[in-house]
């Protein structure tokens, strides 16, 4: 597959010096739709091969059908119902779904608009006075997380604590040995340890006391499919916290990074704001939050675009080189919120479908729209801008801009 | 109408005439417009007011959650056109080009599109259909009426026939928490649309709601009172019903009658088209100017040998309209052929029933996923060997996997094992009801002997 003196198109991909723009290795990439691996496993990379395998029900999502389980991806005991496979899985969404949208909640994410809003603009607020403005960590970072405790139901008061252990463990998530102080991964244990903990005693006061928070109505859900255990509660809460919320940071900030790189599009959003709605869903396929699911299990053996994937290999799925693939797309590499027919794989596809992509839709549209109205003539200070290390979850680390005269 | 210039000169200010201004008719007239047609377009349609969707009428109109007037179907554009409306099209004049109406006006056109759909069969004795509680249900009025009288509490709902609406509608009453007597012919619900395995499921959920199901029987009589409410029906097998409302839900009949002096190859079965919904005429051949979308189409499909199917679904209505409308203004190379699988959906007892293909052309069916005794679950349809058609219930994000093995002629049965592995794997009969129930009398009949002389002539006196 591969030759010893330049490493494999794969490799590059996941080498921090691609961060910033990947996409020419995923056409690349895309020259082999079914690409076999040194270690044996398979990387998928095109629009039609992504979509059919992620419908494919042979495919698994539970670590335990890999014949060669890595460790680190299966610690927890208790898995979340993203690495579950039917019917657990579908129990689990069913039961969490019940509480977050149609048909037995449909009014959720419409709901929660007023305090997304005031969320959005008390953050802009603090922008006042201010050179510089990190889009991330003065914007992007702490949103998600006080949109995510009011969801769940954190008291305000516990918010700081909170916000510190999403902090270290989602630093933690990105840890390399080579380059991370071990500090980084034993802060990260220890959040976790410290907020499996919190959410538990959180669970507790919520038995028997159902108020209209999530974490109260699975506590006290009483539904055809009776209720979670503690154990899955708060498995399925951590779940919601991280994905959620990680995934949200970088879909805002990949879309004031675009936007920014796209200043006649920022400039029709100031004027029709209804162009927000089609220019998030470009988004999710030109600059998606989520690039790669890293590992899904084949059950038994499965046949793509003619290659025979064996059972329990390990098949690492491109989501985002799927949604620049120009046999799927029309000029797949411009940015354009017009675009017609854009079912990208910015959410994924299939059950595993993005649980939040709702809520981390409304949450992007409120926040650029807020953005691109408050902001006076917002420019770049640095383009590219510093990444994060993970080739998975991608956007930039900071996102620092000027405004007005400064 | 063969040159390049004479479709430039047509799509500029030809005339189209929709006849049947419901889904597909609008789908159609917006399509026509999207694809630059400026010239003049009509639409004909036998309802006054907007086009409306009908899946919720025997849904969420029956609940109470919408109003019957808030099922009208979205605009995608403005479509500029002349709108004819309360009344319906009784003739089509293939030698001048004109749609007759009933009241005696004639609307010329260049381009027909025929998109009159079906209504629903009616009670057969007049009568009895004439009773005060006696429903069908097509129409918005029709569910609009139905709400109000399950709104009442009626003390019993009496459904004939146990297909896709009238087992949403037992559904619906079960909901509402009305008593409700399901009455089907065949031995179990959705039977004639899916197959004996599939009804033994569907009878399994009724009766776990509640649903006094009776199948094998037929309703010979609907008594009514002094005062013309129905108040009793009775079953050949000689037992009787109290019921204050009766739900007929036989199916529907193809709104073909108006062409039957057409020429047009249009019958009980729907106006037989080629895959470009140009209509065929009497002898079979394949018209220019005429195109038939929607229930009322009977389009061949070549994954299933070629046979001509019509399909009363709402995905099919939408896009062979859009398929008709772009042929009705391109020329023949840039022609589309319909090659749309068919997928249907329906929501009762809580559960999604979801479809794509044609179960119907099946020999033999499988539980591929899931667990039956719980009501979640893919069965796949099998003909001789290869994937034609798959059902969901409570499963339907796997559907796109099924379409790609139809459409690749995939084996059957497909292969396992799936993580959410069914407890027994074997294929069974797929069992429909025999020839008997689907048979029908013959239309038409051919004369003359040598080939240029044989034609085709219909026959009505099955009918």
């Amino acid at each position: 597959m591969t030759t010893t003196e330049t490493p494999d198109t794969l490799r590059r991909i996941l080498d921090y010096s691609s961060r910033a723009d990947p996409y020419p290795l995923y056409a690349e990439l895309r020259k082999t739709p079914v690409a076999q691996q040194e270690d044996g496993s398979y990387v998928i990379s095109t629009y039609r091969e992504l979509a059919d395998i992620l419908h494919n029900p042979h495919l698994s999502s539970d670590s335990r059908n890999l014949s060669h389980p890595t460790a680190g991806a299966e610690e927890q005991t208790t898995p979340a119902f993203i690495n579950l496979d039917p019917p657990e899985h579908d129990r689990l969404r069913r039961l969490a779904m019940r509480h977050f949208g149609p048909p037995h909640t449909p009014g959720l994410v419409t709901g929660m608009e007023g305090a997304l809003t005031a969320a959005v603009s008390s953050l802009i607020d603090d922008f006042a006075g201010k050179e510089q403005i990190d889009i991330v960590d003065d914007f992007a970072y702490p949103f998600p997380v006080t949109v995510i405790c009011h969801l769940l139901g954190v008291p305000r008061e516990d918010e700081p604590r909170f916000h510190l252990w999403v902090n270290d463990l989602i630093n933690s998530i990105d840890y390399n040995p080579k380059t991370d102080p071990k500090e980084k991964l034993d802060k990260g244990v220890q959040a976790r340890k410290d907020l499996h903990q919190y959410l538990g005693g959180l669970l507790d006061q919520r038995h028997g006391r159902p108020g209209d928070d999530l974490l109260s109505r699975l506590a006290n859900d009483d539904g055809p499919d009776g209720r979670m255990t503690d154990e899955e509660i708060v498995a399925t809460a951590n779940l919601l916290l991280i994905a959620g919320h990680e995934t949200t940071v970088n879909l805002i900030t990949n879309g004031m990074l675009t936007l920014l790189r796209h200043p006649q599009v920022l400039q029709r959003l100031c004027g029709e704001p209804d162009l927000v709605v089609p220019l998030v869903e470009e988004l999710l396929r030109y600059e998606p939050p989520v690039h790669i699911i890293p590992w899904r299990a084949a059950y038994s053996d499965i046949t793509v675009a003619g290659t025979v994937i064996p059972k329990g290999s390990r098949i690492m799925l491109m989501l985002a080189s799927g949604s620049r693939d120009p046999n799927r797309f029309h000029d797949p590499d411009r940015f354009d919120p017009d675009r017609r027919d854009n079912q990208h794989l910015g959410f994924g596809s299939g059950i595993h479908l993005c649980f939040g992509g709702p809520l981390a839709r409304r949450e992007t549209q409120i926040a650029l729209s807020e953005l691109v109205r408050r902001l006076d003539r917002p420019r770049l200070v640095a383009d590219p801008p510093p990444y994060r290390r993970s080739p998975v979850l991608r956007g930039p680390i900071h996102l620092h801009i000027e405004q007005g005269d400064g | 109408m063969t040159s390049a210039d004479n479709l430039q000169a047509f799509k500029r200010d030809g005339r189209i005439v929709v006849v049947g201004a419901s889904l597909a008719g609008l789908r159609a007239a917006e399509a026509l417009r999207n694809e630059g047609f400026t010239g003049s377009l009509t639409m004909i349609g036998d309802e006054l007011g907007e086009p409306y969707d009908r899946p919720p009428l025997s849904k969420q109109v029956l609940t109470g959650w919408v109003p019957a007037g808030g099922t009208k179907l979205p605009r995608r554009r403005d479509i500029d056109a002349e709108w004819l409306l309360g009344v319906p099209a009784g003739g089509l004049d293939l030698a001048t080009n004109h749609v007759l109406l009933t009241d005696g006006r004639k609307i010329p056109f260049d381009r027909v599109l025929i998109s009159t759909g079906v209504r629903a069969r009616p009670w057969f004795v007049e009568s009895e259909a004439a009773l005060d509680g006696v429903f069908i249900v097509r129409t918005r009025e029709h569910a609009e009426g139905l709400q109000r009288a399950l709104a009442a509490g009626p003390s019993r709902v009496l459904v004939i026939g146990a297909g896709f609406t009238g087992s949403e509608i037992a559904s619906i009453c079960r909901e509402r928490n009305i008593p409700v007597t399901v009455a089907e012919l065949a031995p179990a619900p959705l039977v004639g649309a899916l197959g004996a395995m599939i009804g033994e499921v569907a009878a399994d959920m009724q009766r776990a709601h509640g649903v006094d199901l009776r199948c094998g029987v037929k309703v010979t009589q609907l008594e009514g009172d002094a005062q013309g409410r129905l108040r009793r029906a009775h079953f050949d097998d000689g037992s009787t019903v109290d019921a204050d409302v009766a739900v007929v839900a036989l199916g529907g009949i193809r709104n073909t009658e108006w062409l039957r002096d057409s020429g047009l190859a249009a019958g009980v079965w729907g106006i037989a088209c080629d895959t470009g919904c140009r209509a065929l005429d009497l002898n079979g051949l394949v018209t220019d100017d005429i195109f038939a979308a929607g229930d009322v189409a009977r389009c061949p499909n070549p994954i299933y040998e070629y046979r001509l199917i019509s399909l009363e679904h709402w995905a099919n209505a939408v896009e062979q309209a859009e398929v008709a409308a772009h042929n009705m203004v391109s020329g023949q190379a840039d022609r589309w052929p319909h090659l749309c699988l068919p997928v249907f959906w329906s929501i009762q007892f809580g559960v999604n029933i979801k479809s794509v293909g044609v179960p119907t052309f099946a020999d033999e069916v499988v539980v591929t996923q899931g667990s039956v005794p719980d009501h979640r679950f893919v069965a796949a349809y099998g003909y001789r060997g290869r994937v034609t058609a798959a059902v969901s219930f409570d499963n339907a994000k796997w559907l796109d996997h099924y379409r790609r093995l139809i459409e690749t002629a995939a084996p059957f049965p497909p292969p396992c094992p799936t993580p959410d592995q069914p407890a027994d794997m074997k294929p069974v009969p797929v069992d429909f009801p025999g020839p008997v129930l689907l048979a029908q009398g013959a239309t038409v009949v051919v004369t003359g002997h040598d080939p240029s002389e044989r034609r085709v002539t219909a026959a009505y006196q099955h009918r």
